[in-house]
């Protein structure tokens, strides 16, 4: 895959993870390449994670930032795992977003548990690209 | 040819088409399918010239099939409405199916929960708040006697949207349906066991390619003698559309599946016109409306000359394409939620148009969680209105004889017929799966859709265009978490309660079984009347088969 225009120095890395048994993956892909085009390294884990491999990957690989797609309505039990997972483990710091179907009435649970971003249905690319940057400090990359 | 007023197609795009365009540019440069397939301005008699009306269109229920595969179509019976329903547990599953019954439906469709689908009990770690989640979950032959308690199995039609664990799933059907004294042979139903596009697109498989092809033809072998009403396999474009792939892939890809699955049923001794009437396949409806139908159209063709071409079939029955279709998921959006009773009616109607055996339609609140009982019967009523109100069921493949529904139901064939060499060339459908070639076409198709929608040359109403900004809060159906303490309690209670012994001989009996060359389904139909549950058939056979693993394709 190429990169099409790579952020100035070492590229923010970002994890894309599939947690739970759901294997709708089309959002996760579609997003993981996105990020890719706009130049961050993309780690993609493929579907059926466990919270403890998704924190295992984002230690293996030096994340920061850490990217949820979850369509089954598990969240709320699966993604609150992954963030103490990454507390624990010393990745505190690293920003954790997620995408799927999740109804807006679990968008405050999930912020207070630590989720920094929430993209429903219907989110751009570039909404989530410019997230990113954002929380990765890349914002100096530009597309 | 010269058409009306004396004036040639030629003439009449250089001398009144084309002063118009340069006058006024049309809306777009390009106007094309989802196919990519371009689409001209006016289509006529010649686009249709050179295609051979008796050999390629002809009749209903008459060879190739491109009219559809009964005599009087929705003129004899309308299709099955089938609302694809399941959720919480085997009690409110229940009380849905009850429900939907009474307001008309004429079959019942089960989604099953994702530890279900993937071989693991409610009580399972990996099944931590997936239980009763897309679907209902089924550890045991007692949950599936609760959800169709009261329902006669002799009388309704049952598909199951069920892959790796199609043939347990099928077995605790049979078992259910053997305490109730229903002979096996009057079950009708479908399991979609339909493991190649798991590993394509919708990721519920369990065991590598080799044993899962292996039990799918057991499968096929045991119901043509035991269930013969009962169809064996839907093989599903449904998913991989909906993962992203075009209509020509769609049909391609489908196709491409149900010859691997043909070939591995006779690879393994059995003859194509025996099980050939059981198969059956399952498409989505998306929006483009003529696109579609040409689709189901050229599909239907397409799978008559495969079976007479490559596989020598001569029973009609085994060369008729039944199909089952869902409109589309991925069009539905969070955003003005009531626009999506328009796109599933439109998309529905393509189906019907098409000729489909039997349909769901989505509901409009699926862009956010399950359906709640109010929208799941709103889309049976869109369903009802088609069906007695629109008048598109009064005659045989209406469209037919369109200059542009012919012409793109030709196009649909050769597109689709291309890649079915291609996947040919690579050495079959599971070769290419082995070489994500279906996956980083669909992945392909995808990114290039989201593109297009980013830089809006593709509209979506109410998100890219036309937005408002406000999403209505809508009343969304939540799983209450005691329907699931209810579902591990009873799982726990059947554990305890039956006879030990009767369960262990009978999983040791699968696992030798899975050894040897032998047909796997009696032993599950054993496993599962001695009150084996899921999980632990699961955890047998993938202690012979092993287990699949991901190919990463993005």
């Amino acid at each position: 895959m190429v990169t099409e225009s790579a952020p100035v120095g070492t590229p923010a890395r970002v994890l894309i993870a599939k947690p739970g048994l759901d294997g709708h993956d089309r959002g996760a892909k579609v997003v993981a390449r996105a990020l890719r085009d706009a130049g961050f390294e993309v780690i993609y884990t493929g579907i059926r994670q466990t919270p403890e491999m998704i924190v295992q990957a984002a230690v293996q690989e030096d994340v920061d930032a850490v990217g949820l797609s979850i369509l089954s309505g598990a969240h709320l039990d699966l993604l609150p795992a992954i963030v103490s997972g990454l507390r624990e483990n010393g990745l505190g710091e690293v920003a954790v977003f997620a995408g799927g179907i999740i109804p807006r009435e679990d968008y405050d649970a999930l912020t207070q548990m630590g989720i920094a971003g929430i993209f429903g249905p219907g989110t751009s690319l570039k909404e989530i690209v410019d997230f990113t940057r954002q929380v990765t400090g890349a914002e100096s990359a530009t597309a | 040819m010269t058409n009306g007023g004396g004036m040639s197609k030629e003439d009449w795009l250089a001398k009144v088409w084309g002063p118009a365009v340069a006058r006024n540019k049309e809306r777009q440069d390009r106007f094309e399918t989802t196919s990519e397939i371009e689409v001209a301005p006016v289509y006529d008699a010649g686009d249709v010239a050179g295609s051979d009306y008796d050999k390629n269109v002809g009749y209903p229920a008459q060879f190739p099939f491109t009219r559809g595969v009964q005599p009087t179509m929705y003129r004899g019976r309308l299709w099955t409405m089938r609302q694809y329903a399941g959720f919480a547990s085997a009690e409110e599953t229940n009380r849905r199916y009850q429900y939907l019954l009474e307001q008309g439906q004429t079959g019942l469709s089960m989604a099953f929960d994702l530890p279900t689908q993937t071989g693991y009990d409610s009580d399972a770690p990996l099944a931590l708040g997936e239980v009763g989640k897309v679907g209902v979950p089924i550890s045991h032959v007692e949950d599936m006697a609760i959800v169709f308690d009261g329902i006669d199995l002799a009388r309704v039609s049952t598909s199951m949207t069920i892959n790796a664990t199609a043939s347990i799933l099928l077995a605790y059907y049979i078992a259910v349906a053997r305490r109730e004294g229903v002979a096996t042979k009057d079950l009708r139903g479908t399991v979609q066991n339909d493991i190649l596009k798991e590993y394509i697109a919708r990721g519920t498989y369990i065991y590598p390619p080799a044993p899962s092809m292996r039990l799918i033809t057991d499968l096929f072998d045991f119901c043509a003698a035991e269930t013969p009403n009962w169809n064996t396999i839907s093989i599903s474009g449904y998913h991989m559309r909906e993962a992203g792939c075009t209509a020509a892939q769609e049909i391609a890809f489908t196709l491409a599946d149900a010859i691997a699955y043909v070939d591995a049923a006779i690879a393994a001794g059995l003859k194509v016109d025996d099980f050939g009437p059981q198969l059956s396949f399952f498409f989505v409806a998306q929006s483009n409306l003529l696109e579609e139908v040409a689709k189901y159209r050229a599909a239907r063709r397409l799978w008559a000359r495969i079976m007479v071409e490559r596989f020598g079939s001569t029973n009609p029955r085994s060369q008729m394409l039944r199909f089952h279709t869902q409109t589309a998921g991925v069009t539905l959006t969070a955003q003005q939620p009531d626009n999506n009773v328009v796109r599933s009616t439109l998309q529905a109607l393509a189906a019907v148009l098409g000729g489909t055996q039997s349909l769901h339609v989505n509901s409009k609140d699926e862009a956010l969680a399950l359906p709640s009982e109010d929208a799941v019967t709103l889309s049976l009523r869109t369903q009802q209105v088609l069906a007695y109100e629109s008048g598109v069921t009064d005659t045989v493949d209406p469209l037919a004889g369109s200059y542009f529904v012919e012409t793109m139901t030709d196009q649909l064939e050769q597109e689709a017929r291309a890649y079915i060499e291609r996947i040919d060339a690579i050495g079959g459908a599971v070769r290419a799966i082995e070489n994500g070639f279906q996956q980083q076409e669909i992945g392909d198709a995808a990114y290039r859709f989201q593109t297009q929608v980013e830089s809006r040359e593709r509209t979506v109403v109410g998100v890219n265009s036309f937005a408002t900004g406000d999403e209505t809060p809508m009343e969304i159906l939540r799983i209450d978490p005691e329907e699931t303490k209810r579902q591990i309690d009873r799982l726990q209670k059947v554990r305890r309660d039956r006879d030990g012994h009767r369960a262990q001989a009978a999983l040791e009996r699968l696992e030798a079984i899975a050894r040897s060359s032998d047909n796997t389904m009696p032993a599950i139909v054993d496993c599962v009347e001695a009150q084996c549950t899921t999980g632990e058939i699961c955890d047998v056979l993938r202690g012979v088969f092993g287990m699949h693993k991901e190919l990463l394709v993005v």
